[in-house]
């Protein structure tokens, strides 16, 4: 088999169909096995939110420490009345979730992120 | 109905008008507990608790009551100040041996950074009426943990104050935080220098009235 790490990539119209629970539990169970998950459509911040708990729970100095995530920044640049009409749900947008020593951002930009994924140790 | 629920209004503010509790929220090492310090010792001479280099120091939040901000044109707020450990998605112990700490005391405060950010995140989400996002102006404003507390804290309807802190270092830009967040007013500060606290504390009196 080639070395390397494995992408869980799941669509919007499979996440629409998962509770927030279902959505968390299956993220860290990814997480925990080295995956990097990528979601079509992110998580709402609340959701995330719950993630972050999750994670901290989850955390075992010398095992597990945690997650990087990321979603391209949708502040900025959308200022006024129209900007903030047609500005799109921030959780509409794509989100990639994977463990903090083998998943690492290179570069965050407004419409593009550049990260660099290792396989497990 | 307009006069009763003016009246009403008046009654509210004068009798049952509850203390805004604001929190003091950020990254590790932004300067909340410096910036709660300073705040709470320029009215009541008292420190809040210790601050460090070392990422996680605040691993318990702390509650200060009834410190009264003065907008400096005369109108005055009272407010709880409620100083949050750092808000992370990971904590790695061998941060904490970089800092001379032995294999056990960075295994104890990695654990007790854990329940930290859970215990943030409990207070934003039951008992916080308003929120002091503090930002180090030296680094980037994306970092994704910022952008998901202020979508929280946007979802939650909190008012919002965000300090761009360390404007006394060199490399500061705290004019990439303001270009970040557009949406919210931002407050350039030094909290270790006391520089510009009181166009902060007019904003405070503003923003959480
Ligand atoms: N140069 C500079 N350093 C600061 C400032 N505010 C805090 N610090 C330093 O940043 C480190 C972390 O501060 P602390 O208040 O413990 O941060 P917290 O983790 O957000 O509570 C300490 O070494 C502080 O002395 C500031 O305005 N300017
Ligand atoms: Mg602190």
């Amino acid at each position: 088999m080639i070395q390397g790490v494995q992408l869980d990539m799941l669509s919007a119209d499979r996440l629409s169909k998962m509770t927030s629970y279902e959505k968390i539990r299956l993220i860290l169970d990814d997480v925990h096995q080295g995956c990097v998950v990528v979601l079509e459509r992110g998580l709402t911040p609340e959701e995330q939110g719950k993630l972050l708990e999750a994670t901290m729970m989850e955390i075992a100095p010398g095992g597990f420490s945690g997650i990087e995530i990321e979603t391209y920044p949708s502040f900025g640049g959308e200022k006024g009345f129209f900007g903030k009409l047609f500005k799109k749900d921030d959780s509409s947008r794509m989100m990639v979730i994977g463990p903090v020593d083998q998943l690492k951002m290179l570069s965050r930009e407004k419409d593009r992120l550049i990260a660099w994924a290792s396989a497990a140790q | 109905m307009a006069a009763f629920l003016r009246i009403k209004g008046f009654f509210n503010k004068l009798f049952s008008k509850k203390r805004s509790r604001v929190g003091i929220y950020g990254p590790p090492n932004a300067g909340k507990t410096t910036l709660a310090n300073r705040i709470v010792r320029d009215v009541t001479g008292e420190a809040l608790g210790p601050a460090s280099e070392i990422p996680h120091e605040t691993r318990r939040a702390r509650r200060k009551e009834g410190v009264e901000i003065s907008s400096g044109t005369g109108s005055k707020l009272m407010i709880d100040i409620v100083d949050t450990p750092g808000v992370t998605t990971k904590i790695d112990y061998h941060e904490f041996l970089e800092y001379g700490m032995d294999q056990d005391e960075a295994v104890a405060r990695a654990r007790e950074a854990t329940e930290g950010v859970a215990e943030a995140m409990h207070w934003l989400r039951e008992d916080i009426d308003g929120v002091i996002y503090v930002l180090d102006s030296t680094q980037d404003p994306f970092m994704h943990v910022n952008i998901m507390m202020i979508g929280i804290i946007e979802a939650r309807k909190l008012p919002v104050v965000i300090v761009a802190n360390k404007i006394d270092l060199p490399d500061a830009a705290p004019q990439r935080i303001k270009s970040a967040f557009p949406q919210h007013p931002v407050v350039e500060i030094s909290g270790l220098e006391g520089n510009n606290m009181e166009a902060l504390y007019a904003k405070i009196a503003e923003v959480f009235k």
